[in-house]
């Protein structure tokens, strides 16, 4: 029967060429690639043509050209006579650092929310419940627009300020802190900051081992912060003291130009800082708020009943037995939350907060350079999408459920 | 274990005593208050913080909002400190509310735009509501009919052609019609069908084409004049019906097992879905442009719809891949075994099973797509945010209270859309919820 069926097949399948899926398959494909070669085929033409009529030069000779332009908010050297490059380079740290504290924050804030979401107080369980509606329902840029054009304008003035413990400073031109100053000899004490994270980490493995052979527990969190302390303060004292504060300066007398705060002595976050930080953080919180109570009523009841069966308070049944399982539902929407937050700090450019997109538009503005811009802008967003995608990835496969 | 004689014992209880009702601290009100506000100390503390920081926000907000608010006046100087200062300036809305619905749309016209939002109103509450009869035929009627005739409303139609347009789009047609012949021809199939199918869908194409060219006598309306309500939601319900089918077809794609079809997809979806929709935005305004031949003119509102679309196709096909993947392989093979080929396997088996299981999360992301039409407002559109916030700069309403009122008035105004569509997605979810 093999045989003679296997002749007969042979016949069929050589019948019809065009109608064998396969061919069929790569006959779509090739077209559209054709189709697409010629959509970008054609767009370089006429990007070249267009770009030939209003005399544009293509190419990044820009980025080193001097750009003129003063930035309010900068971690690294930068004054008008840098580059465009450099200007960008400012950019781009001032949005990394947006995305950092924004995560950390939201994430904070966020838990708080969705646990008291299922609090059994009833009236916090009910204003977070109402706290995640309304302001998820409301436009993230709305909100930036608030926190900056009406709650922070509503601050006293340049010349008055709020103040908390007198170190504290409140005001419309920025939230005014004390600020480190680094004498010589400082790096003693950053040695010894390491050497202190390397000696907790090591305790906390060393605890963690003993738990896991002894049964007995050690105090890591006490341990961990006495070592912290002590050997930072031996650090700090035998380096000579090299670290001091800077107070802010207020000053009420003299010529009215030059009260209110001295510029450029102690630390001010400016209001667009703060602004885009507060509606940033309070918008994804109410997004993480929901993820995590989605996460912590994925864990069946019966654990937490089991962790209170053996006596375990209800702070560490919740740390101990429903986070960490309630983790492996909330990392994944966790991540796309963290890039949301990281993307939609680019609407800093709609307050001025100098983060990428606002010092690119900038460029953008003076140098007509629209097609290098607009793909550093992709490249580098697309980017740090990469980089916090691979991250947490790794995270959540280190406390994913390993069968066995 | 002793043995009682039943003499020895003074009294043995051979009935039961009847329940006794609970203690009154137990229940009603204050068992309730017991229970769920006073359980711990801890609880306590956090009732009376809880309580006092509902009795802030809520004293605040309608502190604002109503009693020290300013209900009428002519200008500004009503909501000013002498007079007011702490309270929402309602007049300022009022006589702001036309701009905000209309934009700076010619007044004469405005009839218009109120006819596409009352079909548009209509269309919906027809779809939704599920006793309505032929809600197929509203669907579908709201697909089509309903955007051209909004179309030819909101720009006045008489569309002109150049020649080179209608030139390129009958040799574009006569190719497509070339290849609709010769390929079923080579397969040595019948190309009758194919080729009358592929003629009737340019036929169409052509009566829409020929449709929105017809003078109808309306006036010409230019997008510049476009505003407030009227662009929030144009882009937005644009951006809704073009990214339900590019998503599916893209999610569609990338499922394929076609490598390099499922590599363009995978690479458009991550593409867009990587970059904000700011800097898509920005692209669009500046770079379209530049990819136009010479002479194109791309119209500003069209350039900002045509970011939004591509960015929401990308987040649309995410989902309805997650709808997709979440199908149990017995389906495909199932539909497979049955003879079907893969656009009937797609269209009568999968994609209905898969679009339902995802219904709440395509909500959410309209939800996402309506929130974020106020981005346009940073490339120099004027959608209701841009509209409000352009209003700020009004001498004539300048108080200190101004902003806040625009704000306020926005919030509730998004709010109440994002609700009403999030509210919708969770029926739809115990709905469609068929407990397996």
């Amino acid at each position: 029967m093999a045989v003679q069926d296997a002749g007969h097949i042979d016949d069929q399948a050589k019948v019809a060429f065009f109608n064998d899926p396969k061919v069929r398959s790569w006959i779509y494909q090739i077209l559209l690639v054709v189709f697409l070669g010629w959509l970008i085929w054609s767009i370089k033409t006429n990007v070249s043509e267009n770009l030939e009529a209003q005399s544009i030069a293509t190419g990044w000779g820009f980025l080193s050209t001097t750009a003129g332009f003063a930035i309010i908010q900068k971690l690294a050297f930068y004054n008008e006579a840098s580059s465009y490059g450099r200007a960008l380079w400012i950019g781009f740290l001032n949005t990394l650092m947006m995305a950092f504290v924004g995560v950390i924050f939201a994430t904070i804030l966020g838990f708080i929310v969705g646990i008291a979401r299922l609090s059994s107080n009833w009236i916090i369980a009910r204003i977070a419940t109402v706290y995640i509606e309304v302001i998820r329902n409301i436009p993230l840029l709305l909100q930036i627009f608030f926190w900056y054009f009406a709650a922070l304008r509503a601050l006293p003035g340049k010349r008055d300020k709020i103040s908390l413990f007198d170190t504290f400073h409140l005001n419309i031109t920025g939230f005014k802190m004390p600020a480190p100053v680094f004498g010589p000899g400082s790096w003693i004490v950053g040695v010894a900051l390491i050497l202190a994270i390397a000696g907790i980490v090591y305790l906390r493995r060393w605890a963690k081992q003993r738990q896991m052979e002894k049964g007995e527990q050690f105090p890591v969190f006490r341990a961990s912060l006495g070592i912290f302390i002590i050997v930072l303060l031996i650090a700090y004292f035998l380096a000579g003291m090299p670290i001091s504060l800077e107070y802010p300066e207020f000053v009420t007398d003299g010529a009215i130009f030059k009260q209110g705060f001295t510029l450029g002595v102690g630390a001010n976050l400016t209001p667009e800082f703060i602004a885009l930080f507060l509606a940033l953080v309070i918008y994804t919180a109410a997004f993480i708020g929901e993820i995590v109570r989605a996460g912590i009523m994925a864990v069946a009841k019966g654990q937490s009943e089991a962790a209170h069966a053996l006596g375990l308070s209800n702070g560490f049944t919740l740390r101990l037995v429903i986070i960490p399982q309630a983790m492996r539902v909330i990392i994944p929407p966790l991540i796309s939350q963290y890039l949301n937050l990281t993307k939609n700090s680019s609407l800093a450019v709609a307050i001025a907060y100098p983060d990428l997109v606002a010092v690119g538009g900038t460029v953008l503005n003076q140098t007509g350079q629209a097609i290098e811009i607009v793909a550093l802008w992709m490249v580098i967003y697309l980017a740090i999408s990469i980089v916090i995608s691979l991250i947490m990835n790794w995270y959540n496969n280190s406390i994913a459920l390993v069968g066995r | 274990m002793a043995i009682y004689n039943k003499s020895e014992v003074a009294f043995v209880r051979d009935q039961m005593v009847g329940e006794s009702p609970a203690p009154l601290s137990e229940v009603g009100i204050v068992g309730w208050a017991k229970k769920n506000l006073f359980s711990s100390i801890g609880s306590t503390i956090l009732t009376l913080i809880g309580f006092y920081l509902a009795y802030l926000a809520i004293t605040t907000v309608f502190n604002f909002a109503f009693t020290e608010a300013i209900w009428t006046g002519v200008d500004g100087n009503a909501c000013k400190p002498p007079v007011a200062g702490e309270g929402a300036c309602w007049p300022y809305i009022v006589a702001y509310l036309e701009q905000f619905i209309y934009g700076r749309y010619t007044i004469s016209e405005r009839w218009r735009v109120d006819v596409v939002y009352l079909i548009g109103a209509i269309g919906i509450a027809w779809l939704i509501y599920e006793g309505s009869p032929k809600r197929g035929l509203a669907s579908i009627l709201m697909l089509t009919a309903f955007p051209i005739v909004s179309l030819i409303l909101l720009t006045g139609g008489n569309f002109d052609y150049s020649s080179t347009f209608i030139i390129t789009c009958l040799v574009l047609a006569a190719v497509i019609l070339g290849l609709a012949f010769v390929i079923p021809t080579l397969t040595k199939s019948n190309p009758i069908p194919t080729v009358i199918s592929v003629a009737s869908i340019l036929g169409v194409i052509a009566f829409v084409l020929f449709l929105v060219s017809i003078d109808f006598g309306l006036p010409q309306v230019e997008t510049s004049l476009w505003g407030g309500l009227l662009v929030t939601l144009v882009i937005a319900v644009v951006g809704i019906v073009v990214s339900l089918p590019f998503g599916i077809v893209l999610a569609l794609g990338r499922q394929s097992n076609m490598p390099i079809i499922r590599i363009i997809c995978i690479v458009f979806i991550e593409f867009w879905r990587g970059v904000p929709l700011i800097t898509v935005l920005f692209m669009a305004s500046v770079m379209l442009p530049l990819f136009m031949p010479k002479g194109v003119h791309v119209d500003n509102l069209l350039r900002a719809m045509i970011g939004v679309a591509f960015f929401a196709s990308a987040y649309m096909a995410e989902v309805v891949r997650g709808g997709l993947q979440a199908l149990p392989k017995g389906q495909y093979e199932g539909a497979q075994a049955l003879g079907l080929n893969y656009w009937k396997m797609m269209g009568l088996i999968i994609l209905p099973q898969a679009l339902k299981l995802v219904i709440p999360a395509i909500v959410s992301t309209f939800i996402g797509l309506f929130k974020d039409t106020t981005l346009v407002s940073i490339v120099g559109l004027f959608d209701l945010l841009g509209q409000v916030q352009s209003s700020f700069s009004d001498a004539k309403w300048s108080s200190p209270v101004t902003s806040l009122t625009g704000y306020l008035f926005l919030a509730i105004v998004f709010w109440v859309f994002c609700f009403a569509m999030s509210r919708y997605s969770i029926y739809m979810e115990k709905k469609l919820d068929t407990g397996h």
